[in-house]
C-alpha cells in the first residue's frame, strides 16, 4: 500500500509549488504596493487616440467616475 | 460685465484672474494651458477623460535644479546606473489619482528617452529608467515639472543608501500559513479517529511530517516571540510575549516528545495556527500610510545642494554639509536659506513661519544676521555664511536629548500590562493542579502541567489590540486623521493636558479676514486697484483680489512689480502704488499685530487693508470640550497681539505664553511631564518639532498633507480640527473595546483551562478551542471599532 506515499508525495509537492509561487511573488515586489496594480489594469493602450487630426470622433470611456 | 465661475479644465480651480479659453475649454492660468497642449500634442488627452480636473499648475522652477548638472548629486540619486541607462526614484507629492499614475505611467510618449516609469500610488513615487543618451536627470526632473509633477528632493534623499524592503513579515506569515493549512489536513485521521486499518498502519508517516512542518514555524516564524520575551524577562518586564512564547516552547516539547515516543498526534495543529494567527494580527496594523513620512527631520525640508559664488563670481551648486564659514550663497527667490549667515544684499524679507512660528515675514537689511530654515521671499539676495549647516540654528535643535530617545520602547501598552498578572496566575495554576495530580495520579501531573501552558497561551488576547488599534488607524486615517502606529492611539487615549501651538495650527493660512483702513477710494481707484492686483502672483494680491468687487478688465498703460515692497501700475494718467508702508511714501504709520498692504493713488496715501489671520473653524468648541476634563496652554511663537482674541476662544483656565522659542516649548513639555502629566502637542511647523519629540503624542496639522510637516506621532488635516476632540473620545472607546475583549478571551480560557485542569485536554479540544476564541475576538473587535468609526466623519 506504498502508493499513500506516492500521494502524500504528490500532495506535499503541488502544496510547495503553490509555496513557492508565494515566495516568489513576496521577493519580486508583489506585496510592496497593492494598490496601484489595481488601477494600473483598468487603462487601455489603445485609448491613447490620434487626435492630431481634428476629424476622429471623440471616444468617451470613462472611469471612476 | 461678470465672470462666469468657469473652472479650470485642468486643475479645477476657478478661472478668475485669468480666463484662457482654448478649444471650448476653460483655463485658470498659462501654466495649466500649456500643459493641456503638451499633453493634447502628444496624444495623452485620455488624461483629461479619466478624472475629471486631474492636474495640478507648474510651479516656475527656474534654477531651481541646477545643482543636477553636478554629477555627484546625480548619482547620489539614482538606485540603479550603467552606461547607457539609469534608474531613479523620485517623491512626487501631486501624485493623488488613476489620472496621474496613468499619465506618469506613459512618460515615454512625452520622451523617447524614458524607456519605463512605473508608480507606487500609496508611497507617491515614481520609478523611471531612461536612456542616458537621450535624456539626463535635469531633463527628466524638468519635463515632470513642467507637466505638474514636480519631484521633491531634499536633503535626506542625498546618499541615503535605498532601504531595503522588509518582508520578512509576508515570508513567515506565509511559511506559518502553508504549514498550518498542511498540518490540518494531515491531523484529519486524528481529529475523526478513523481506525481504517491502513492510516493506523501510517500514522507514524503523518505524525513525523507533521513535526517537520512545524519546525520551520516555530524556529522562523515564531522567533520574534522568543527574542521579545527574552528581552522582556531580562529587563524583568513580563509582557505579553513572555505567556506566549511560554506557550509556543511548551506545545512544540510536548507535542514533539508525543511523536518520539510515539504517544499521541501532538498539538501542531494549535501550534502553527497559533503562530498564524499572531502573525496574521501584526500584518493588520502594519503601517498604512506609506506615503506620509512620520519621521521627517529638517533634512526632508532642507535642499540636497546650494549656489556658491566664489571669487570670480561664477555660481556652482555645492552639497549643504560642504558649505564652509565665509562662503557666500546665492538665495533665490522663495529658497531656503541652509546656513546662518550674514546678509550682504542691501535688504531682504524672509519667512521664519516655519521656524519659530511668527506669522509675519522679516524684513533685514545688509548686515543683519539671517538664520537656517528661513525663506527669503523678495527676490535673489546674497549671504555670507557665518556657521556651518550642522552647526546653524535649526539644525542644533536635533541634537537634543529628546530626539534621541525611543519613547516606543519605553511605553508599557494595555496588554503588556496584563500580561505580568496573566503570566504569574497561570504559573500558579499549572503547579497547583500539576501537584493534585501528582498526589491524586502522578502519570498524568507532567499532561496537566503542559497541558494548561498550552491552553491558557493568550492568543486571543494578544490579538485583540493589534485589530482594535489597526481598525481605529483605518478609519481615522477615512476621516484625514493619520497616526503613526497604534501604539500612539493608546497613548493619545491616556492625554490629560493638550498644548497649542497658535499660527498655522488653531489659525489658518487659507482664510483671510481683510478688513480697509483709511479714506474711502473711489470707484475709479478701486477698478484701478482691481487690475493691478490681476497681474501679480503674490499671496496678498490674490486674497484682495479675490475680495474686492467686480470690474471691467481693463489693459494698465504701466505695470511695474518690485519684488519685496509692491507694484506699480498707471492707467490714463492715474497712478497707484500698492504694498509695503515705506513702498507707498507712508512712513508714519506702523501696525505691528497684522500684516497690512498700504495703498496711495496718485502719490497721494489713501489706507492699508489689515490682514488677519482667521481661526480655524470650531477651535473654540475644541477647547471648551476639552477644558472640561484636561489642561490646556497655548504656546506660540508669536508677539501676544491676539492675546484678547485668544482668550475669548478659550475656556477660562487656559494659560497663554509667547514668543517661545522652539527649546521653551520642549521645556516647557517636560516640565508638565515631571509633574506626572500625558501632553498632546498640538502643532504645525518645525519650530514645533522639539515639542512634538518630547510629548508624549504629537500631532502635526496640516492644510495639505502632502507637503512638509515635521516628525510627530500624527498628521491632521486642517479642515478636520474641529473633530480633535472626538478624535480623543473614539481613543478612548477603542481602549474600552480592547478592555472588554480581554475579557471575552478569559471567558474561553476559562473553559479551556478546566479541560486541562482535569487532564481531558484532547488535541482536537485545543484545535477548536483555540482557532474559536481568536476568531470570535477579531469578529468582536471588528464589528465594534466599524460601530465606532460610524460616529465619527
Amino acid at each position: 500500500m506504498s502508493v499513500i506515499y506516492v500521494l502524500l508525495a504528490i500532495s506535499i509537492a503541488v502544496a510547495l509549488i503553490f509555496f513557492t509561487a508565494f515566495i516568489i511573488s513576496v521577493r519580486n515586489g508583489q506585496y510592496d504596493d497593492s494598490y496601484t496594480p489595481s488601477v494600473r489594469m483598468l487603462f487601455e493602450d489603445e485609448i491613447v487616440k490620434n487626435s492630431s487630426t481634428d476629424e476622429k470622433p471623440k471616444k468617451s470611456i470613462q472611469l471612476n467616475k | 460685465m461678470s465672470m462666469d465661475p468657469a473652472s479650470c479644465y485642468h486643475c479645477g480651480e476657478p478661472c478668475n484672474r485669468t480666463h484662457i479659453v482654448l478649444d471650448d475649454k476653460d483655463f485658470c492660468c498659462n501654466g495649466c494651458k500649456t500643459v493641456f497642449e503638451i499633453f493634447h500634442q502628444n496624444d495623452l488627452s485620455y488624461y483629461y477623460e479619466l478624472q475629471e480636473s486631474p492636474g495640478s499648475t507648474p510651479d516656475n522652477t527656474d534654477g531651481k535644479f541646477d545643482f543636477l548638472d553636478t554629477p555627484e548629486f546625480v548619482e547620489s540619486l539614482l538606485s540603479f546606473h550603467n552606461e547607457k541607462m539609469e534608474i531613479v526614484d523620485l517623491f512626487i507629492p501631486n501624485i493623488h489619482c488613476s489620472s496621474c499614475i496613468w499619465i506618469l505611467e506613459n512618460l515615454n510618449k512625452l520622451h523617447d528617452g524614458v524607456s519605463s516609469s512605473q508608480v507606487d500610488f500609496p508611497r507617491k513615487t515614481i520609478s523611471i529608467t531612461y536612456n542616458t543618451d537621450k535624456i539626463v536627470l535635469k531633463e527628466l526632473v524638468m519635463l515632470l515639472s513642467k507637466i505638474g509633477y514636480e519631484p521633491n528632493i531634499s536633503l535626506n534623499d542625498y546618499k541615503n543608501a535605498p532601504i531595503k524592503k522588509d518582508r520578512s513579515l509576508w515570508y513567515k506569515t506565509g511559511i506559518a500559513g502553508f504549514a498550518f493549512g498542511n498540518i490540518m489536513f494531515l491531523s484529519f485521521p486524528e481529529y475523526f479517529e478513523v481506525g481504517e486499518f491502513w492510516l493506523e498502519q501510517f500514522k507514524g508517516v503523518f505524525r513525523w511530517l507533521m513535526l517537520v512542518f512545524s519546525l520551520p514555524v516555530v524556529f522562523y516564524s515564531g522567533r520574534d516571540y522568543f527574542i521579545s520575551a527574552f528581552k522582556g524577562i531580562r529587563a524583568k518586564l513580563l509582557s505579553i510575549d513572555v505567556p506566549i512564547a511560554l506557550g509556543i516552547t511548551v506545545l512544540f516539547l510536548r507535542s514533539a516528545t508525543e511523536v518520539v515516543l510515539d504517544l499521541g498526534p501532538g498539538f501542531f495543529d494549535s501550534l502553527t495556527g497559533l503562530i498564524f494567527f499572531l502573525l496574521l494580527g501584526k500584518v493588520f496594523q502594519q503601517k498604512t500610510y506609506s506615503f506620509l513620512s512620520f519621521e521627517r527631520d529638517y533634512k526632508s525640508y532642507f535642499p540636497i545642494a546650494a549656489t556658491r559664488i566664489d571669487a570670480d563670481r561664477n555660481e556652482e551648486s555645492v552639497q549643504v554639509y560642504k558649505i564652509n564659514k565665509g562662503d557666500r550663497l546665492l538665495i533665490r527667490n522663495e529658497e531656503l536659506i541652509p546656513a546662518d549667515g550674514i546678509l550682504i544684499s542691501t535688504s531682504a524679507k524672509v519667512d521664519y513661519s516655519f521656524v519659530t512660528g511668527e506669522a509675519k515675514p522679516v524684513r533685514i537689511v545688509s548686515g543683519d544676521k539671517v538664520f537656517s530654515g528661513g525663506k527669503q521671499i523678495s527676490g535673489p539676495i546674497e549671504i555670507e555664511v557665518l556657521k556651518t549647516v550642522s552647526q546653524s540654528y535649526l539644525t542644533q535643535l536635533w541634537s537634543r536629548a529628546a530626539f534621541q530617545k525611543d519613547r516606543t520602547s519605553e511605553f508599557r501598552t494595555l496588554t503588556d500590562s496584563i500580561g505580568k498578572r496573566f503570566t504569574i496566575t497561570i504559573l500558579i495554576i499549572a503547579v497547583v493542579a500539576a501537584s493534585f495530580w501528582m498526589v491524586y495520579d502522578s502519570s498524568k501531573a507532567l499532561n496537566v502541567f503542559t497541558a494548561v501552558l498550552i491552553i491558557a497561551c493568550p492568543c486571543a488576547i494578544a490579538l485583540a489590540a493589534p485589530f482594535t488599534l489597526g481598525n481605529m488607524l483605518r478609519i481615522y486615517g477615512r476621516c484625514k486623521f493619520y497616526l503613526k502606529d497604534t501604539q500612539s492611539i493608546e497613548r493619545l487615549s491616556r492625554i490629560n493636558t493638550v498644548i497649542f501651538d497658535k499660527t498655522g495650527t488653531i489659525t489658518t493660512t487659507k482664510i483671510n479676514d481683510i478688513s480697509y483702513n483709511g479714506l474711502q477710494l473711489t470707484p475709479d481707484e478701486e477698478s484701478l486697484l482691481k487690475n493691478t492686483l490681476r497681474g501679480s502672483n503674490h499671496p496678498l494680491s490674490r486674497s484682495l483680489y479675490e475680495l474686492l468687487k467686480e470690474h471691467e478688465i481693463t489693459t494698465l498703460d504701466d505695470y511695474r512689480e518690485h519684488p519685496g515692497k509692491g507694484l506699480e501700475a498707471s492707467k490714463d494718467e492715474r497712478n497707484i502704488r500698492i504694498g509695503s508702508a515705506d513702498f507707498v511714501g507712508n512712513t508714519a504709520h506702523s501696525d505691528t499685530s497684522n500684516t497690512a498692504v498700504h495703498i496711495s493713488s496718485d502719490n497721494n496715501y489713501k489706507g492699508y487693508y489689515s490682514f488677519q489671520n482667521a481661526y480655524r473653524e470650531g477651535v473654540s468648541d475644541v477647547a471648551r470640550a476639552l477644558g472640561k476634563t484636561m489642561d490646556i496652554a497655548v504656546l506660540s511663537g508669536d508677539n501676544d497681539g491676539e492675546r484678547r482674541q485668544l482668550e475669548k476662544l478659550f475656556p477660562k483656565l487656559t494659560h497663554f505664553y509667547f514668543n517661545q522659542k522652539p527649546e521653551d516649548k520642549l521645556r516647557f513639555i517636560q516640565q508638565l511631564q515631571e509633574q506626572n502629566k500625558n501632553v498632546l502637542m498640538v502643532g504645525d511647523g518645525l519650530n514645533d518639532a522639539g515639542a512634538f519629540a518630547q510629548s508624549d503624542v504629537g500631532i502635526a496639522v496640516s492644510e495639505d498633507i502632502n507637503v512638509f510637516s515635521p516628525a510627530s506621532d500624527g498628521i491632521l488635516d486642517g479642515l478636520k480640527f474641529k473633530q480633535l476632540y472626538a478624535f480623543i473620545l473614539a481613543s478612548k472607546s477603542a481602549m474600552k473595546i480592547i478592555k472588554v475583549s480581554f475579557v471575552l478571551s478569559l471567558l474561553y480560557n476559562v473553559v479551556g483551562l478546566y479541560f486541562a485542569v482535569s487532564a481531558q485536554l484532547e488535541p482536537v479540544i485545543a484545535a477548536i478551542l483555540m482557532p474559536l476564541s481568536s476568531i470570535s475576538i477579531v469578529i468582536f473587535t471588528t464589528v465594534a471599532t466599524n460601530f465606532l468609526g460610524r460616529n465619527l466623519k
